[in-house]
């Protein structure tokens, strides 16, 4: 679409939408460093919630666990979100197509009270059955956030195998690579933006998931988000607010390195430079 | 030649189907079923905490099926109190939100190009931080002595605080605010494909601008606004966070009963009958939703 100007009406409602999208979070991160513990009333600039953040125990054990799971969810997805997009945009028709390309997106418009319930449902049934999962933890988690992100990690790979030119991988083939190697040498460079664009996605998802993994987790394996709402269900705290910031402040960071990187890439490309 | 051996491993394409295919099948299907079955058993003081419907008595199988949950649904006034407002609730926050989104997505794809791809990251940011946290942003912002309350008593509009958290009015700004990204992007993504040629060929024919939008550039974004409104309103419908924090008594939503009736009454034949006619409600917007989904990722280019 041709860029024109833009109208006084279009410039009012960037600046109403942006600011009713940023002014809450902005808040967040003022007060994050306010003295009072009455969290709406400034009473002086003070760094006391950051360091009564880092002394509490449980918290950092439920980042920890909410870390390691998401890293692991984030790996997982990855490669099936791959085999899923490969299968559906690259191998033609094979048999039972259409019940795999509705089921792959259906998590992603599941309400997570559904989600969870029915994950807990089967592991329990599996238990009984035949004594697998043995209990329920990170290995619950990790398999329920697998199976949602997956879903967006094959929206966003399946879009962009569609894009890229089909020429350079026949070429490889043609001069007799193996299809293994056409993907590993040719394919995945020029997806790396969307890999890592997916990675990310699931990487968040995984880490934000307080329904789902209320449901399936057990003792033991508290999450950074449920043990987040367990508290702010009592109300406001300043340690929260800290807590905000320092994931406002990190997510802010790797998005901006991300651009970054991603433009790089994409100036690299353009000049024509060989990877 | 190890990749001779490979390229001739008979394997190599099923596999790539039937890994996600089977994981699929185990983690979303099958609990699917399990959920429907389950709804149709009644509750025990057991682990797991209700019957089996197939039963071995002497040396024959068999098959109770238990209708009460649903009826104890139809009586319970409770629960169609909670499913119509839960309806009402999302429609209504979906609209919202619809009205402030599309105004923000249009004048995202008519910004200078250089600018564009900013904007949007600037849409992605908030929803790549915590949603949890976002929501918590405000029960600050509305609680009664809150940040709006002082400013307005300060402004001299109040004279008192007025209650805003624990209302239905906190829980349609929650949604809004939470699910806007979601709703800009479709639009977005949309708007910036369209051919602006067709606006000016209707404003040179003398079509006055709010015209033109409303035959021209409104019918061609109808898809962008399907699928921004049914992101936003299927998952506000099974909403639990939103409505646990920010809402009141008077906010009932089937998300927060389904969640009370698992996890406070640990009855799961009645969650499982809960859950099941949550879905059953949202089946038409789920499957417009997929339609336009699945036919965009199973296409071949």
């Amino acid at each position: 679409m041709k860029a024109q100007r833009l109208g006084t009406f279009s410039i009012s409602s960037l600046v109403i939408g942006f600011g009713f999208l940023y002014i809450p979070m902005l808040i967040l991160v003022i007060y994050s460093f306010n003295a009072s513990r009455l969290v709406t009333v400034w009473a002086g600039f003070s760094t006391k919630w950051y360091v009564e953040l880092f002394q509490d125990q449980q918290l950092l054990d439920a980042a920890w666990m909410s870390l390691k799971i998401a890293f692991l969810t984030a790996c997982m997805s990855l490669v099936m979100g791959m085999l899923a997009s490969l299968a559906l945009v690259r191998l033609g028709r094979f048999r039972g197509k259409m019940s795999f390309a509705g089921m792959i997106p259906a998590p992603l418009v599941m309400p997570e009270v559904f989600t969870g319930l029915s994950l807990l449902l089967l592991f329990v049934a599996m238990e009984k059955s035949f004594g697998w999962p043995g209990g329920r933890g990170m290995l619950t988690i990790w398999i329920a956030h697998v199976t949602f992100s997956t879903a967006f990690v094959t929206v966003i790979l399946s879009s962009r195998l569609k894009e890229i030119d089909r020429s350079l991988e026949e070429a490889g083939m043609d001069l007799g690579a193996s299809p293994l190697k056409v993907f590993f040498v040719i394919t995945i460079p020029i997806i790396t933006p969307a890999l890592l664009a997916a990675w990310l996605l699931a990487f968040t998802l995984s880490l934000d998931d307080l329904v789902i993994a209320s449901f399936v987790s057990g003792p033991g394996s508290t999450t950074l988000p449920m043990k987040v709402f367990s508290s702010v269900r009592l109300g406001i705290s300043p340690k929260i607010n800290a807590l905000a910031s320092i994931i406002i402040a990190l997510v802010s960071l790797g998005v901006l390195t991300a651009g970054w990187i991603v433009r790089g890439w994409e100036r690299k490309k353009t000049l024509g430079i060989p990877q | 030649m190890i990749h001779s051996w490979l390229k001739h491993l008979p394997g190599g394409r099923s596999l790539i189907i039937v890994v996600p295919y089977l994981w699929m099948l185990l983690f979303f299907l099958i609990p699917f079923i399990i959920v429907f079955k389950i709804s149709f058993s009644t509750s025990a003081l057991s682990i797991p905490p209700y019957r089996e419907l197939l039963q071995w008595t002497d040396e024959a199988v068999k098959l109770t099926v238990h209708f009460g949950n649903y009826l104890f649904l139809m009586e319970d006034r409770l629960y169609w109190v909670a499913y119509l407002s839960s309806l009402k609730i999302a429609a209504i926050a979906t609209i919202l939100c619809l009205l402030i989104c599309y105004p923000v997505a249009y004048a995202m794809a008519h910004a200078p190009s250089h600018w564009r791809n900013l904007l949007l990251m600037l849409v992605v940011l908030p929803s790549w931080t915590s949603f949890l946290i976002r929501v918590y942003a405000w029960m600050g912002i509305l609680k009664n002595n809150g940040y709006l309350n002082n400013l307005l008593i300060w402004a001299g509009i109040l004279d008192e605080p007025i209650q805003m958290l624990n209302s239905s009015f906190a829980v349609y700004i929650g949604i809004v605010y939470a699910y806007m990204p979601f709703m800009i992007l479709p639009l977005y993504t949309n708007l910036v494909k369209h051919d602006h040629s067709l606006v000016e060929a209707s404003l040179d024919l003398g079509a006055p601008p709010w015209k033109t939008f409303l035959t021209v550039t409104l019918p061609l974004s109808k898809n962008g606004v399907i699928a921004g409104s049914m992101l936003v309103f299927i998952p506000s419908v099974g909403e639990f966070i939103i409505p646990e924090l920010l809402g009141g008594p008077e906010t009932l939503m089937i998300g927060k009963v389904l969640w009370q009736e698992f996890f406070n009454n640990r009855d799961w034949p009645v969650a499982s009958a809960v859950a099941m006619v949550m879905l059953a409600l949202l089946v038409i917007p789920i499957m417009l939703f997929q339609h336009y989904q699945s036919r965009e990722m199973g296409q071949n280019p």
